[in-house]
């Protein structure tokens, strides 16, 4: 093996120019004045100063709460189908697995259309509740709406990663705390989801991860006024053009981030 | 003898159009050390995880202490197992695995400190209680997983192959432990292995398997000295088999020559087979034996030479002290008591 050693070169190169590199531009954007050039940079805070005012204060707190109702609604629904799937013969959860992670082998975009069709005002859901004789509801650029699509896009993001460990965990240790007198309630919540617990945390990162940082979504289901962190970053640099904002608040969502991550490995840890 | 504990009448049980277990009866006692060895596949296995209600036999019963318990899930029966792997809980710490059976049944905190520190003494883990279970050596492990099982004081501890992952020397040591902890709690053991010397050396009683069959069922002295077939007497240990014919009671014929024998009830003419272990033989001046030979190849095993003979029949199997060089003509002498008659098998 050590002789492969040197194959993992071209994979070092490749994420030092599409990670490391933009990562430090970032960073270096975010503290810089606008109209810089190489030879004249200016150092500034103005930029996080800026990101005091009440109204980035509000997206912040809105994206979180967003981002922190669909990590708890993905979970809640990933959890158990994770477990249903890992507890059905090899041939079936492939069949099974393969059914979570097709919608992810559409365009992000179709998808969501798709989900506005449903949901839409004259849409599918709507056209059935009147047909039925029912008042129809109103979902589309709602909390709803942002919510239900970034359930519904991020959802594998969490089975997957829960339907791994519980895949792999050796059935002895259930076999074990029924023998030991434990019975099937107990055994899930002592050991079953205990053991499971690395797979959440990973769950959790990364579908949270995924929705504060999301912006097509909130943009497209929560209509023009919308806004979450997503959304002001892309405004900043495709829209006004101001570069410098626009790191900085992603500087301040990377921080966000590697907070989340140490808060949940630290869960995991401690249990 | 003692109280019978368990009894199983009839066991069968087929996985994916295999049938592993052919019809088990079996009656287990209080205080017995009872091993169930054979083959991998041979439905030892099979028979130790119905008992544990892991799995449910097709046909068949299974009664424990007067219950009929097959429709009783696991965690209501009064026994418990150390699995192979041990299957202790990786995210609970050496105390907290032992106490987990104890603490389900919701007794005094006080109670539990002292039966697991109890128990810890007993497996010789002294002060190991807050050890993180992944922490501690293979044999340390497997004694974490016996406390665990023992704490509950069950009236049965079942035992799947548990020193299958240890070396050797710690086997030797943990078979010699397994058997104190079994005499000081004073409960009964089953015990499955494919380790026929560990089989003889712990148990009270040896139930050979083969093929989901039940071969022999006896005492380790009257498994290896008087195998009742074929199987039996080539799985525990090297032996001579020969095919021969019992002419009547206390004599039987085999490679052309009669011998005196100690076996008795086969009818006149049977044909039989005829187990010679390599340890009873010894070789001696030719003149001075019925069967002669010559040496055909001397292996040194550390104790004894393993020698072997051939002559027109067939190659015999010896093990001796003493040397002899290939090529020697020499004579093959046994007891009269040596001589095991078996039953034929069909096969």
């Amino acid at each position: 093996m050590k002789h492969m050693k040197h194959l993992i070169k071209p994979y070092l190169i490749w994420s030092l120019i599409i990670v490391v590199i933009p990562m430090v531009l970032v960073m270096l954007y975010s503290v810089t004045t606008a109209g810089n050039s190489l030879v004249n940079i200016q150092f500034t805070l103005d930029n996080f100063k800026k990101l005091g005012n009440s109204i980035y204060v509000k997206v912040f707190t809105r994206s979180l709460s967003i981002g922190g109702i669909t990590t708890g609604i993905c979970l809640l629904i990933g959890y158990p189908i994770a477990y249903i799937i890992s507890r059905k013969k090899e041939t079936v959860q492939g069949i099974l697995i393969l059914l979570v992670t097709i919608p992810m082998w559409i365009n992000m975009l179709l998808r969501t259309y798709a989900l506005m069709n449903i949901i839409s005002e004259t849409g599918f859901i709507n056209t059935l509740l009147i047909s039925l004789g029912f008042d129809k509801i109103e979902i589309m650029y709602t909390d709803v709406a942002v919510v239900l699509g970034l359930v519904i896009d991020l959802l594998p993001f969490m089975i997957l990663p829960i339907h791994t460990i519980l895949n792999k965990m050796d059935k002895s240790y259930v076999e074990a705390a029924y023998d030991l007198g434990a019975n099937k309630f107990t055994t899930f919540k002592k050991i079953i989801f205990k053991m499971s617990l690395p797979g959440v945390v990973n769950g959790v990162i990364m579908v949270f991860i995924l929705s504060i940082s999301s912006f097509v979504i909130p943009k497209m289901l929560g209509g023009g006024q919308y806004v979450l962190i997503g959304n002001i970053i892309e405004e900043q640099f495709i829209t006004q053009g101001n570069w410098n904002l626009g790191s900085a608040i992603s500087m301040i969502l990377i921080v966000l981030m590697l907070i989340v991550i140490r808060v949940m490995n630290k869960l995991d840890k401690d249990e | 003898m003692n109280k019978k504990l368990v009894e199983l009448k009839n066991l069968t049980k087929t996985f994916d159009d295999l049938q592993v277990l052919k019809g088990i009866d079996l009656t287990i006692y209080e205080n017995e050390f009872l091993t169930l060895l054979g083959p991998s596949g041979c439905g030892k296995t099979t028979t130790l995880r119905i008992i544990a209600g892991f799995e449910e036999q097709d046909g068949g019963e299974v009664w424990f202490d007067g219950v009929e318990i097959s429709k009783l899930p696991p965690y209501k029966r009064e026994l418990n197992t150390v699995f192979q792997k041990y299957a202790l809980f990786p995210h609970l710490d050496v105390f907290d695995n032992i106490a987990f059976g104890l603490n389900i049944k919701k007794l005094d905190k006080s109670v539990i400190k002292q039966k697991v520190e109890k128990i810890l003494k007993l497996v010789g883990l002294e002060g190991f209680g807050s050890r993180d279970v992944t922490s501690l050596s293979g044999g340390q492990q497997q004694r974490v997983a016996i406390a665990r099982a023992l704490v509950n004081e069950p009236k049965m501890l079942l035992l799947d192959e548990p020193l299958g992952a240890l070396d050797a020397k710690l086997r030797k040591e943990m078979q010699i432990e397994l058997k104190k902890i079994q005499k000081e709690v004073g409960i009964t053991f089953i015990y499955v292995t494919h380790d026929q010397e560990e089989a003889l050396s712990m148990s009270d009683t040896v139930v050979v398997m083969n093929q989901g069959v039940i071969q022999q069922i006896g005492t380790p002295i009257d498994i290896y000295n008087e195998p009742e077939n074929r199987f039996v007497a080539t799985f525990i240990g090297e032996s001579n088999i020969i095919e021969g014919n019992m002419i009547r009671d206390c004599l039987v014929s085999f490679d052309g020559m009669e011998f005196d024998c100690v076996d008795k009830g086969f009818k006149d003419n049977e044909s039989v087979e005829v187990v010679l272990r390599p340890e009873d033989l010894d070789i001696v001046e030719p003149e001075k034996a019925k069967i002669k030979g010559v040496v055909k190849s001397v292996v040194f095993k550390g104790v004894h030479y393993e020698i072997i003979v051939e002559n027109e029949h067939r190659e015999y199997l010896i093990d001796t002290t003493d040397y002899f060089p290939v090529g020697r003509n020499v004579g093959i002498t046994f007891e009269t008591e040596d001589v095991h008659v078996m039953y034929k098998m069909e096969y």
